[in-house]
């Protein structure tokens, strides 16, 4: 092992650490969606019949399916963590690849859902919402593709941090002693959901 | 098992890891050879950025052009506020002085998270290459200011994204350190280490960790949109899709207020370990410093809106604003107080770094009153964007933090690399450099006062005489430094050796053979009940 070797680099695995390090990342990401969650405040204040014109464009349907395919992932990658405390290795090892594979999902459904609005002439800047949507509009979706996007970009960040507890579990890294990174792999990723659990709302549901 | 045995009597400048040469130094996880690293990038960004502050008072110096033309100040303002902002003095003393000193004050082998150390400095080295990369490439050096505002930020034909990034990169990294502090602080506390007897230093990183944490992400979320902005069109702060460029401003100073106090905690934590050391008398209201720092530390996030006071803002805002503020000075101002108070009937060891701290006290104290002059509403209207904003600005930046850079350069120097700096030069340059910022920033009070603006590179005749005298100051200034700068890197090489604890302080830093071992302690220490930082009898 690394640290053995390495004498400026002492074993210092203290799992309280890892725990209250992620804690302390984990409110940093919620105070970067913070900003947006203020500025989208702010705007649909501003202009509520547009937000509300808008927001019957998207597919609840959709909406819907992907917030009950997160919480379900966010169940697998609990039970990996349960299984691994429970001495299940292996049983960890495939809860974490199907909340992958389901996280793979999720991104599969974002990607036709952009791809209709793509289709429909809405992105940022394009000719369709500059020339015939209203400011509060454009605000409306500016801010959609923005939070989406960057949740996306989260989940895809997530769904590397599984790929490394799916290693670390199988060369022996994460073992029922040392489960920080299982641990961490799985508060990150319920963060991921909270944060859709608030997007889904303020975007498909409010009217 | 730990192989500490085979590096016994190498100190942590000399020892071989796993690495030789250059490789040894920059993929170091030591929290001391990091600390360095962080130090010697700070100092090459700080020489930058004394460059163009010099070519800017340079071109000041008579009215019209002098030396370079108005887009090429505006570039150079702009430059000279993002590296000596987002690279030198937001990371000055936490990186450098809490990185090599702070797990040593607490007892601890190295902070909680050695890897990300290294990655935090990696990212700051990213974040600093991005941004020049905004000056070397691309149609035109940044000229929208440090604060990048909109919607000139997204408008302006000049290469911005790079510099964006670069400052998002910076505060990414930025909050790497602040996390890791905030769990070594928790965790990494040696037995006996309780909260009341950590060194006040140790204290103020640990306010300031907590701002970074809590305030950076508002800004990395707001430069994300100004790229979006700039790169989509997405309307969020473009006032001709519906955006509000006000709103803008609002996100930009949640981060950008709390950040002076990023940049000031640690100054006024050095600042308390200096004053009672060269008193040789324990510090004056110890838990007062404590509360009054993370008073600072919370209520510095409510102020924000006392730079938006002429921005368009409610009239019931701007009250409250005000209010804030004016309370926000309250817990500063208890701060000098403990530091006199520390020094009356203490027994006074004339040194380079006491010669600092005072002069730390001094210029802060005119920082921090001019700064209630803009901080109520009627003054702020008069002197709003003119030079008496720049001279409150850097008395508390300049003469705050970077006084007590170099207050805390002088008395950890010897821990730091084992050697003393010639004493007799370290006084010549303190000298020649107080009196060159006095001379530098006073006559812009004044300036300010008569009606000067500020980011013009013109002027009117009837300024030129103080802009004189505040150019000349800044050749004196530029001479006292390279004279500091000199002396200190000679004597890092050559300097007589230095004892463990030279100026017979408390902290547990000076109990460490100078320079540190790699380890930091050879067995654990050990607080006990009556043993305290500041316990001099």
């Amino acid at each position: 092992m690394e640290h053995v070797h390495h004498v400026e680099h002492p074993d210092m695995y203290d799992e309280e650490s890892s725990k209250i390090g992620m804690w302390l990342f984990i409110f940093t990401e919620l105070l970067l969606f913070g900003g947006l969650f203020i500025v989208y405040s702010v705007y649909r204040f501003m202009n509520p019949d547009a937000f509300h014109l808008a927001g019957e464009e998207l597919n609840r349907f959709i909406g819907s399916l992907n917030t009950v395919i997160l919480l379900i992932s966010s169940m697998t990658i609990a039970m990996a963590t349960t299984a691994l405390r429970k001495g299940d290795r292996k049983l960890a090892i495939a809860l974490v690849a199907i909340s992958f594979v389901i996280g793979f999902v999720f991104l599969v459904n974002k990607y036709f859902e952009w791809g209709v609005k793509f289709s429909h002439g809405i992105w940022p800047g394009s000719e369709h919402m500059l020339n015939e949507m209203s400011q509060g509009e454009i605000l409306f979706f500016g801010l959609y593709f923005v939070m989406t996007g960057l949740h996306a970009l989260h989940i895809i960040i997530g769904m590397i941090i599984m790929i490394f507890a799916i290693k670390g579990l199988a060369n022996g890294k994460i073992t029922v002693n040392r489960p920080s990174l299982l641990d961490n792999a799985g508060l990150y990723w319920h963060l991921v959901d909270l944060i859709w659990i608030f997007l889904f709302p303020l975007f498909y549901l409010i009217h | 098992m730990q192989t500490t045995n085979a590096v016994n009597g190498a100190n942590y400048l000399t020892y071989q890891g796993r690495y030789k040469g250059l490789f040894g130094w920059i993929f170091s996880t030591d929290h001391k050879r990091i600390g360095l690293l962080y130090l010697y990038s700070i100092a090459t960004m700080f020489a930058m950025g004394v460059m163009l502050g010099l070519a800017m008072k340079f071109e000041l110096l008579a009215p019209g052009k002098t030396i370079m033309d108005a887009q090429t100040y505006n570039a150079t303002f702009t430059v000279h506020g993002v590296i000596m902002i987002f690279m030198v003095v937001v990371p000055g003393l936490p990186a450098v002085f809490g990185n090599i000193l702070m797990p040593i004050m607490i007892g601890a082998k190295d902070v909680a998270f050695p890897k990300l150390n290294l990655l935090s400095w990696w990212l700051y080295v990213l974040g600093v290459v991005l941004v020049l990369a905004a000056l070397f490439f691309g149609p035109g050096s940044p000229d929208t200011g440090w604060t990048f505002y909109a919607p000139y930020s997204f408008k302006t034909g000049t290469n911005m994204l790079p510099a964006i990034f670069g400052a998002f990169v910076l505060g990414f990294s930025s909050i790497l350190t602040g996390l890791n502090f905030l769990v070594t602080i928790h965790r990494l506390r040696c037995p006996g280490m309780k909260w009341t007897k950590l060194p006040l230093f140790v204290w103020t990183l640990y306010g300031t960790a907590w701002i970074q944490l809590l305030a950076t992400p508002v800004v990395g979320i707001t430069l994300v949109l100004v790229a979006l902005e700039r790169v989509f069109g997405v309307g969020i702060f473009d006032p001709a899709l519906g955006g509000d460029p006000i709103l803008y401003q609002h996100l930009f100073w949640i981060y950008s207020h709390p950040a002076v106090y990023i940049m000031i905690l640690p100054a006024m934590g050095a600042i308390s370990e200096i004053i009672p050391t060269f008193s040789q008398k324990h510090i004056f209201g110890y838990k007062a410093i404590i509360a009054s720092t993370m008073a600072i530390a919370f209520v510095g996030y409510l102020v924000w809106g006392h730079h938006m006071y002429t921005a368009g803002m409610s009239g019931t805002a701007q009250y409250y604003f005000s209010l804030l503020t004016f309370i926000v000075a309250i817990p500063s101002a208890i701060k000098v107080f403990n530091w006199i108070s520390t020094m009356y009937k203490g027994s006074i060891n004339i040194q380079t770094p006491f010669y600092w701290a005072i002069s730390f006290i001094f210029v802060f104290m005119i920082g921090g009153l001019s700064g209630l002059v803009l901080g109520s509403l009627a003054t702020d209207v008069y002197v709003h964007d003119t030079a008496f904003v720049v001279a409150h600005f850097h008395y508390i930046v300049f003469g705050g933090t970077g006084f007590a850079f170099f207050a805390a350069m002088h008395y950890w120097f010897p821990k730091i690399f084992g050697r003393m700096y010639d004493k007799t030069w370290a006084n010549v340059g303190w000298l020649i450099f107080f009196i060159g910022f006095m001379a530098l920033y006073t006559p812009m009070f004044y300036l300010g006062m008569m009606g000067m603006p500020r980011r013009y590179y013109d002027y009117l005749e009837e300024f030129h005489g103080g802009n004189i005298l505040s150019t000349f100051g800044s050749w004196v200034l530029a001479t006292g430094l390279l004279i500091i700068v000199v002396n200190l890197i000679r004597s890092a090489r050559t300097g007589a050796p230095a004892d463990a604890n030279p100026w017979h302080s408390k902290t547990l830093e000076w109990t460490v053979p100078s320079p540190p071992p790699v380890l930091n302690f050879d067995k654990e220490p050990v607080i006990g009940e009556n043993e305290g930082p500041y316990n001099y009898d």
